[in-house]
């Protein structure tokens, strides 16, 4: 256990390092310079080169990689360039609700695909055929689209919930989960189906294995044999799905929050891409990397408690 | 007929994925010839007929600028099938590309590799993009070139897995010992057989890509109004979304559809391009391990002749039929499985007919026969665990229930308390993920009602019974740290946590090695001994029946042929397969001569003959036993065999 845990975080080092030196690169490939960029077309030629030295963009790109990397550990991940305001506390507050809908999106599809796919694989008949379809039809289904649907009926048409905006928890709880109801509900069903399937096929598999029968056999209670040992063999790979969706999740937050107007990393970093704030954007990836690596961590863990035999590899 | 051609045929005999086809053709030639599937430009706006449903002018509707939503739909398919294109075809190159290295080349090569998919993973791909086209504006084909490269870890890892396997079969050391070169084997030799996985990925690519691509234009990084693009469209939707939701349909349809077809799809190209591939590998499982996994249900207990539950409690001919004092009465049971023996075949398949079988209490019962004769499946029958959805005839007297018609309370009664089981193989016959100490427990506290501490000093004392020095320890452990030998015994333990008066042990030594073998059938015996337990053996292994039982049922067909005590089965065996196997244990065999075999191999249910279902492999048959069925005769107050002629002598088997 101990190991998988140190595994991981010795890999997250290199993974930020190589992700942020790839990022770098992708940037010194833009055409035209970064201070023109910003002053405008119209900006006169010395302001625009006394900024250019002002950004270090005159030293050599190794330099500049590593005069980030230096502030970057030390905590200081620059300049917005649009804004002016310092990265790192800009990325800080736009964490709250990125975490938020993450942690609710990955709460529902948890249980609600768990229990679905149990249900569906120990009931079977329509139920299952209904989980293979919607599993299917979850995947084409893309959520921002979902998203709208359900801001036009759900809050334009029935005035059920917001349609836009956040409310942080430590204001009101209960406004906050309305506020992000609809933006989890729209990340989630495709990923809700997805689940269902995975436990599905992973629950039919270890209820037809040897094990099973010889509980069966030797008299233990089906409520046992069902929710207590097969489902605790069948959660493994259903965790480790949980564990890409919710990295997957994060994605999707990019459009949900724009389209719901929540003042996450996502929509932020979706203005940044738009006004080429590229310090906002280096920030943003970097803060992106690290969670999918506790995403993944978490992950990892949750296998390991269940299934012994994973910590043990 | 050539190959692609006839599976295409096969695939589009599907009328969904037909219709997928279609809709992907149709998408396609709006891409190549929009102008064909639309007279109007998709940038001429029609500003009275703005916000408008469909209609005939604007069969799809209008957007706010009144241009024509069908229009924009067609032209922007050129722009979406490109991304998703690029997209493929770099995730495919890629992937097929570094796993078919990694898997091939293997050490530093593959952990770079896999290094390199795990951090394509690992990249927070959306994040990425939008750097991506802040540092390249508008330009689609290179972020979709991004996007590819990053789906494409999941095509390596795959690739990868596959191509290892595929190296260490044997046919490709005898590729290679043919002289062929490592391009050529991958070629003629992997490639093919990886064709089912790429397409399934590279369908799912393409659908995520899809999507990818549409979130971008919605977002407004896809090409510049008002060029049209469907990502883009459901943009402008979204603007006018409380006064015209309509807009929202057409593109959101468009996407769904297409994603919806490139799934669909892949899932049939690759059950077409992998029939031949898939149906030898379901057969070759289904013969292997076809008992337990035709067909996976729930473990919910099963009623056998289905109006089992309101059956009241029959008791037990007095006496039990056969012998005086008899603890399970086995008499005519037949299993039925669902489905013939040809796919669609609407009656059962019977694969154990008309069982009868005794076992007295403290009495250990050998039956024995080859792999595929119904020994396995009589065994779970008995317990009520048929496999697949079989049905049950016939009756089990045991403890003066009749099991066969018994219900869950009734069952609740039997299984584990009075009658426990021993499965053949102890490495997957334990929950993989739970201390030995704390399954035991379940048992005992289910069978005893003890509480959580008398209950594990009972798990104790029944590890010390079956021989575990340290019981603590090995309580302690998960079942993956046993041994084998180690493991069945715990197994053994787990059939004994209700203290029952039979144990119905399925090929306990099989999977062991030799030595552990030896020492868990010395645990049975002394275990019978000390506590007066029963045991049904079931086993192939003459030497064990020998060693250990009492009597033996030696089983054919499905059918019983012969049924004795072990000293007259080894002197005076009556039935020709009986001597057959006797004449094939190794065990008994002269050193010198070949070893006899038996010639052929046991019929399949549904393909048994209409008499002596031994006549086509028994060396004394005649044209009288192929007519009728061979009824089941007693010689003797003991002995019962099922032969026309069962005092001809002994010929050479």
């Amino acid at each position: 256990m101990v190991r998988l845990v140190l595994r991981r975080l010795a890999w997250t080092g290199p993974l930020l390092f190589v992700v942020s030196v790839l990022c770098f690169l992708l940037i010194s490939l833009v055409p035209g310079d970064p201070a023109r960029t910003v002053l405008g077309p119209l900006a006169p030629p010395e302001q625009v080169e006394a900024l250019h030295r002002q950004m270090g963009l005159d030293r050599p790109l190794t330099v500049q990689y590593l005069s980030w990397l230096v502030a970057a550990v030390h905590g200081d991940l620059g300049r917005s360039v649009s804004t002016g305001t310092s990265v790192g506390p800009l990325i800080a507050s736009r964490l709250a609700p990125t975490l938020s809908l993450i942690l609710l999106a990955t709460l529902t599809v948890g249980v609600v695909g768990t229990a679905l796919g149990v249900l569906s694989a120990v009931r079977g008949g329509p139920l299952g055929r209904l989980v293979d379809v919607a599993s299917v039809v979850g995947l084409a289904v893309p959520g921002f689209w979902l998203a709208l649907v359900l801001i036009t009926w759900l809050a334009v048409r029935w005035r059920l919930f917001p349609a836009t905006g956040y409310v942080p928890f430590g204001e009101s709880p209960v406004g906050w989960l309305r506020s992000l109801a609809l933006p989890v509900a729209a990340t989630s069903l495709a990923a809700v189906t997805a689940v269902a399937k995975q436990t599905r096929d992973s629950m039919l598999d270890v209820l037809s294995r040897d094990f099973v029968r010889v509980m069966q056999a030797n008299g233990l209670s089906v409520r046992s044999i069902v929710y207590r040992h097969a489902l605790r063999t069948a959660a493994v790979p259903v965790v480790a799905l949980l564990g890409v969706i919710s990295a997957s999740l994060l994605g999707a937050t990019v459009l949900i929050e724009n389209i719901f107007g929540l003042p996450g990393l996502g929509s932020g970093a979706a203005l940044a891409a738009a006004q080429h704030d590229i310090p906002v954007l280096q920030g943003a990836v970097v803060c992106y990397t690290l969670i999918v690596v506790v995403i993944g961590l978490l992950a990892d863990l949750a296998q390991a408690w269940l299934d012994p035999r994973v910590g043990a590899r | 007929m050539n190959r692609p051609a006839a599976v295409a045929v096969r695939v589009l005999r599907r009328p969904l994925v037909l219709l997928a086809v279609l809709w992907l053709l149709l998408v396609l030639a709006c891409a190549l010839h929009p102008e064909l599937v639309t007279g109007r430009d998709p940038v001429d706006q029609d500003l009275p007929a703005a916000l408008g449903g469909p209609s005939a002018a604007h069969p799809l509707g209008t957007d706010r600028l009144g241009q024509d939503l069908l229009s924009r739909l067609a032209y922007g398919a050129a722009g979406t099938l490109w991304g998703v294109l690029v997209a493929v075809l770099t995730a495919t190159v890629v992937g097929v590309g570094l796993g078919l290295l990694a898997g091939y080349l293997g050490g530093v090569v593959d952990a770079l590799v896999g290094r390199l998919a795990d951090l394509l993973f690992s990249l927070p791909a959306i994040v990425i993009l939008l750097v991506v086209v802040a540092v390249f504006p508008g330009d689609v084909t290179i972020a979709m070139l991004t996007f590819g490269l990053l789906l494409s870890s999941g095509l390596i890892r795959v690739v990868r897995a596959a191509t290892r396997s595929t190296r260490e079969e044997l046919f490709i050391a005898a590729a290679r010992l043919a002289g062929l070169s490592t391009p050529q084997i991958l070629r003629r030799h992997v490639l093919p057989r990886l064709r089912g996985l790429v397409i399934v990925q590279a369908s799912l690519v393409a659908a995520i890509a899809l999507v990818m691509q549409a979130s971008l234009a919605f977002l407004g990084f896809g090409p510049p109004p008002p060029e049209p693009s469907w990502g883009g469209m459901i943009d402008e939707a979204r603007m006018v979304i409380v006064r015209h939701p309509w807009a929202l349909v057409p593109p959101g349809l468009a996407v769904a559809l297409t994603v919806l077809s490139f799934v669909l799809l892949g899932d049939a190209a690759r059950d077409g391009a992998t029939a031949a591939w898939a149906t030898t590998k379901l057969a070759r499982r289904r013969r292997r391990s076809g008992r337990r996994r035709t067909h996976p249900t729930v473990p919910a207990p099963r009623h056998p002749t289905g109006s089992a539950p309101a059956h009241p409690v029959e008791p037990a001919p007095a006496g039990g039929p056969g012998h005086a004092d008899t603890l399970l009465s086995v008499r005519r049971l037949s299993v039925q499985l669902p489905g013939g023996p040809a796919r669609g075949a609407r009656t059962g398949t019977t694969v154990v007919s008309d069982v009868d079988l005794d076992v007295g209490p403290g009495e250990i019962v050998g039956l024995v026969g080859e792999s595929g004769c119904g020994k396995t499946v009589t065994a779970l029958s008995i317990l009520g665990l048929p496999p697949g959805d079989g049905q049950l005839t016939g009756s089990c007297h045991f403890a003066g229930l009749d099991l066969v018609r018994a219900d869950d309370r009734q069952w609740r009664t039997v299984r584990g308390r009075r009658i426990g089981y021993v499965a053949q193989d102890p490495m997957v016959s334990l929950d993989p993920t739970l201390r030995v100490g704390v399954q035991l427990a379940e048992a005992v506290r289910r069978h005893t009602g003890l509480g959580r501490r008398p209950a594990r000093a009972r798990v104790l004392t029944l590890l010390r019974d079956v021989g575990l020095p340290e019981p603590d320890t090995a309580a302690r452990r998960y079942p993956h740290q046993l041994s084998g030998g180690m493991a069945q015994r715990v197994a053994i333990a787990f059939a004994l946590a209700g203290d029952p008066e039979l144990l119905i042990a399925d090929e306990p030594t099989t999977a062991l090695d030799v030595t552990r073998q030896a020492e868990i059938l010395a645990l049975l015996a002394r275990t019978s001994r000390e506590r007066r337990l029963a045991v049904l053996l079931v086993t192939h292994d003459l030497g064990v029946v020998a060693a250990l039982c009492d009597r033996a049922v030696v089983m054919y067909a499905g059918q019983v042929v012969e049924s004795c005590p072990v000293t007259e089965l080894f002197a005076r065996p009556r039935h020709p397969y009986t001597r057959g196997l006797l004449a094939a244990d190794p065990h008994r065999a002269s050193r010198a001569g070949r070893l006899p075999t038996i010639t052929g191999t046991v019929p399949a249910p549904g393909q048994w003959p209409t008499g002596c279902r031994f006549a086509p492999r028994c060396p004394l048959a005649t044209e009288s036993c192929r007519h009728a069925p061979v009824p089941l005769d007693r010689l003797g107050p003991a002995h019962a065999v099922r032969c026309v002629r069962p005092d001809e002598d002994r010929v050479a088997a």
